[in-house]
């Protein structure tokens, strides 16, 4: 009955958050300082993370092919195709759903705790449009994100490849290239709009609906994370069977 | 003015107001004081729209608050300023900024226009030089008067403060008082003060609204309520020593 009642919430929230807009000249500010903090400063760890699993990806595919038969360049095919189709749309909306997710929740819980949220109710602001709508339109460059942990990705597994002595850089570039289906982007970009739209509305559903103090904010952004995980790979796998199969 | 008629309100079964009535009064501080758990805060919160009431009505000016439309609510809330209990300054913006805020979201003025008014609200609160601040970095009575700037800059018709003077040493939060109420007066503002600091009662109680588990127990002025013969008020009122021993001197005259 709860999670039917939370449910509810959030679209109610949804709804409300382009009700009454915000002054325009207010909002871009609120949209440019919210790309600084959700999208640019989330760069660093994104390419840490994008160039290392790439090259892991790679290595356990070299080490898996045994047989002669099969063609060095597949190690440059199948690092391709997992980096896009899964590691960098969804594995790395897992990790932002704690870095961002956490901090949109604790940032609105906070405001909601110390009454800034009531503040800006009784002056006749539309909180949830004022707080949530900016972060919606920031992390509609999370693909940009996305496009980075991908080029990253490959490159990570074209260095391991290479330096780790498991093919050639022409093998593998090779192998990149070949059999390229651009449809597969399409799909990881469908998936990864769908996924910044989720990244930043339920961290700020559970931040903007929290109850009590400053332990409750903790508690909040735990659940905001869980959910937001749990959310995205359920979407993971309808929008895979809907655009795939 | 604002006319509270029978006001009801419950959380589930609870039921917090038992039918309030009231009237508050333009260019008077009105405390709405009460133990703690009296019904203050929802009262307050219900007279900001913030909670929905259950039964009876809130006149703003001889309009009903639930009959207004939400332009009309939106253009209504523009008239008023709110002071919480924390402050309730935004952690991101400087105590400028905070200042300027009503004015950027409901003015048209310039940028230097709004700087200008900024300056003469914190000016009138003595806070000319910490326009550049963090809120992090002023202490809990410049909080409070920033709080104030903030309500009065968009020269509002209504001002609600919840408890303005709770965790600040007694001679801050005199100034505190007294700021508010010649702030009153000068804007000829409806000003609701939720309270349960006697001092307050004391200095700018013009009108009294005493709160009693949800029930309005007493009403009446800094000057009448030493002679209440109420016995609720009474034990609230004087719990403390001092305070008994100023009501018998004010009694003996």
């Amino acid at each position: 009955m709860n999670y039917l009642q939370n449910i509810g919430a959030y679209f109610f929230m949804i709804a409300e958050m382009f009700r009454k807009p915000t002054k325009r000249s207010v909002m871009i500010k609120l949209i440019l300082k919210e790309i600084e903090d959700l999208v640019i400063s989330s760069l660093g760890i994104v390419a840490f993370i994008s160039f290392f699993v790439g090259g892991v990806i790679t290595i356990q595919t070299a080490l898996n092919i045994t047989n002669p038969l099969i063609p060095k360049y597949l190690v440059g095919f199948a690092t391709r195709q997992s980096v896009i189709l899964e590691f960098a749309p969804t594995f790395i909306s897992i990790i932002m759903a704690g870095k961002v997710g956490s901090f949109i929740t604790s940032s609105i819980g906070t405001m909601r705790v110390t009454e800034q949220i009531d503040a800006l109710e009784v002056m006749g602001v539309n909180s949830i449009n004022y707080l949530v709508f900016p972060k919606t339109v920031a992390m509609m460059l999370y693909p940009f994100v996305i496009s980075i942990a991908m080029f990253l990705g490959i490159i990570g597994g074209m260095a391991a490849c290479v330096y780790g002595g498991f093919s050639t850089l022409e093998d593998y570039i090779r192998g990149v290239q070949i059999d390229f289906i651009p449809y597969h982007m399409a799909y990881a970009f469908i998936k990864t709009i769908v996924f910044a739209f989720i990244l930043a509305t339920i961290p700020s559903f559970h931040g903007y609906y929290m109850k009590g103090g400053a332990l409750e904010v903790g508690k909040a952004s735990t659940v905001a994370f869980v959910w937001t995980s749990v959310v995205i790979i359920l979407l993971n796998y309808i929008l895979t069977q809907m655009l795939l199969s | 003015m604002i006319r509270v008629t029978d006001l009801h309100k419950a959380f589930d079964n609870t039921e917090v107001l038992k039918g309030v009535s009231t009237t508050f009064e333009q260019g008077k501080t009105n405390l709405v004081i009460g133990q703690s758990g009296s019904g203050k805060t929802v009262f307050l919160k219900c007279l900001l729209g913030l909670f929905d009431y259950n039964a009876g009505s809130i006149e703003y000016d001889d309009h009903k608050f639930t009959e207004l439309s939400d332009d009309e609510k939106r253009n209504l809330r523009s008239k008023i300023g709110m002071v919480f209990q924390g402050s309730a300054l935004f952690d991101s913006m400087t105590i400028e900024e905070n200042v300027m805020f009503p004015l950027r979201m409901f003015t048209n003025q310039s940028e230097s226009e709004m700087r200008d008014r900024a300056h003469i609200v914190l000016k009138r609160v003595n806070l000319d030089n910490a326009q550049y601040k963090m809120p992090s970095e002023a202490s809990g009575g410049m909080q409070k008067r920033v709080a104030i700037a903030r309500a009065i800059v968009n020269n509002p018709k209504y001002l609600f403060c919840d408890e303005p003077n709770s965790g600040l040493d007694p001679k801050t939060a005199i100034v505190i008082d007294n700021l508010i109420q010649e702030i009153t007066k000068e804007y000829n503002m409806v000003t609701v003060i939720n309270s349960h600091d006697m001092n307050s009662v004391m200095e700018i109680g013009e009108k009294i609204v005493f709160l009693k588990d949800g029930e309005k127990a007493w009403e009446g002025s800094k000057e009448t309520i030493f002679r209440t013969d109420n016995e609720a008020v009474s034990n609230f009122v004087y719990s403390s020593n001092l305070f008994k021993k100023v009501r018998e001197m004010y009694l003996k005259g």
